[in-house]
């Protein structure tokens, strides 16, 4: 017990530590926020572009949409950091973790809000153009709002499950909290900070997926 | 565009790497029926056990879900890789992905198959009982049958995740596909390696998202 006690909760090494840990919190939290802001709203906008159904623009979103959620995070992120410096175009590791998994949340969130879009029956537009309301008018105001309602439970799931990949970021040197306790890790040569950064990540995340499981309550009703 | 194809595309360097990146990729298809088959039975125990009868087991059951779900699955995988040896357990890269997918995908599984059980209704338990069958009968000749029907589609989309998943194995020096490709990388200073174990991947999983993209779609009217 005492090795336990001395392997994964050194007093000592938690107080040299912990203030690494905690800024990667704040870390991992900025780049969450971002991803969730952009993906989910790239994922939306993109949907409401594939319902005008022009074929060369929805051919182009399937394929990226295809594309982005059968390739792994980590793969595109590697190819990010260490190809486009080679081209030309030198980004940080912050910029490059936020660019892509906003990608792959857009990707996954547009195929979530186009399965909404599509299981609005067809006689709500009708009934909604023939009060006078123009295509986007109907989209905005009556298409979008009961579509959304009803995506809320699996976007919640897919938005937390890439969330939780920015503790991706440590392989390209992104200073968030697995990469904070890998480094302390390895100049305290105690493992404390592992422990203590997986703690970090449950004491973000467990209150984001009780709020997913109270959504999912919340929102399960039958279908239009 | 020269620039580009000479960095992303280079059929050279991309030729030289291949039967690296082949290597790699035998490596991952079998971490794949490690952790696959790991994850669907574990996750149909904890979707059993969230059915207890008893409160004391239901809990604790569903507090470890939560805590599962809450911690990255990379997180696991270093705690696990480089954090057990400091008490004396040593486990191999492979035996590191396996526990750590076990306990990640559990959760993601074990939820899938409780929405699944819940929308079987009660109706078929009494009846599937009354006609002479034991609990366990009804669970494996009754219940689990429909109820992987029914939620097939999201067991196929965990099951991507979980394979697509199995890329962070190489950053505990597991030579799987993604660990092939980035040696290559480091070795040539040119990324097309990794080009080419994205293509793999795509190759092994386009098919796998586009059939899931028609399941979803169905309901389409």
């Amino acid at each position: 017990m005492d090795r336990f006690v001395d392997a994964f909760l050194n007093p000592a090494v938690i107080e040299k530590y912990l203030p690494d840990i905690l800024w990667g919190m704040v870390v991992t939290v900025e780049v969450a926020a971002a991803v969730v802001v952009t993906g989910v709203l790239g994922g939306l906008v993109l949907a409401a572009i594939r319902s005008f159904r022009v074929r060369p623009l929805n051919a182009l979103i399937v394929l990226f949409v295809d594309v982005f959620r059968a390739l792994p995070p980590l793969v595109i992120i590697l190819i990010a950091y260490f190809g486009l410096p080679n081209v030309g175009i030198s980004l940080s590791g912050f910029t490059v973790l936020w660019l892509v998994l906003s990608l792959v949340l857009a990707a996954f969130s547009e195929e979530i809000f186009w399965s909404g879009i599509l299981s609005i029956r067809k006689g709500q537009w009708e009934a909604a153009r023939s009060t006078g309301l123009s295509f986007v008018q109907t989209l905005a105001w009556v298409i979008l709002p009961q579509a959304v309602r009803m995506t809320v439970p699996p976007l919640t799931n897919r938005t937390i499950a890439i969330t939780k990949n920015t503790a991706l970021g440590a392989v390209i040197g992104v200073p968030e909290i697995l990469m904070q306790a890998q480094t302390a890790q390895s100049f305290s040569g105690n493992a404390t900070p592992l422990l203590i950064g997986s703690l970090a990540y449950i004491l973000l995340f467990i209150p984001v997926v009780a709020v997913g499981r109270w959504l999912e309550t919340r929102f399960a009703w039958g279908r239009a | 565009m020269e620039l580009f194809v000479d960095q992303f595309l280079n059929l050279e360097i991309m030729r030289q790497a291949f039967p690296l990146l082949l290597r790699g990729l035998g490596m991952t298809l079998l971490l794949c029926l490690a952790v696959v088959p790991l994850g669907l039975v574990g996750g149909l125990a904890v979707a059993l056990i969230c059915r207890s009868r008893w409160r004391a087991v239901r809990w604790p059951a569903y507090a470890l879900i939560d805590f599962f779900r809450a911690v990255p699955p990379l997180v696991l995988l270093i705690f696990i890789y480089a954090g057990l040896p400091f008490v004396g357990i040593r486990p191999s890269p492979f035996v590191a992905v396996c526990v750590a997918f076990l306990l990640n995908t559990s959760s993601y599984y074990g939820e899938i198959y409780r929405a699944g059980i819940d929308s079987i209704g009660r109706g078929q338990w009494e009846a599937a009982r009354s006609t002479g069958l034991n609990v366990f009968q009804t669970l494996a000749w009754v219940i689990v049958p429909q109820a992987v029907r029914n939620v097939l589609p999201d067991l196929i989309s965990n099951t991507v995740e979980v394979v697509k998943l199995t890329s962070i194995a190489s950053v505990v020096a597991m030579p799987e596909l993604l660990y092939a490709a980035d040696m290559a990388r480091s070795l040539t200073y040119n990324p097309s390696p990794i080009v080419l174990a994205a293509a793999i991947y795509l190759a092994l999983l386009w098919p796998c998202v586009r059939l899931l993209s028609r399941m979803e779609h169905k309901v389409a009217r």
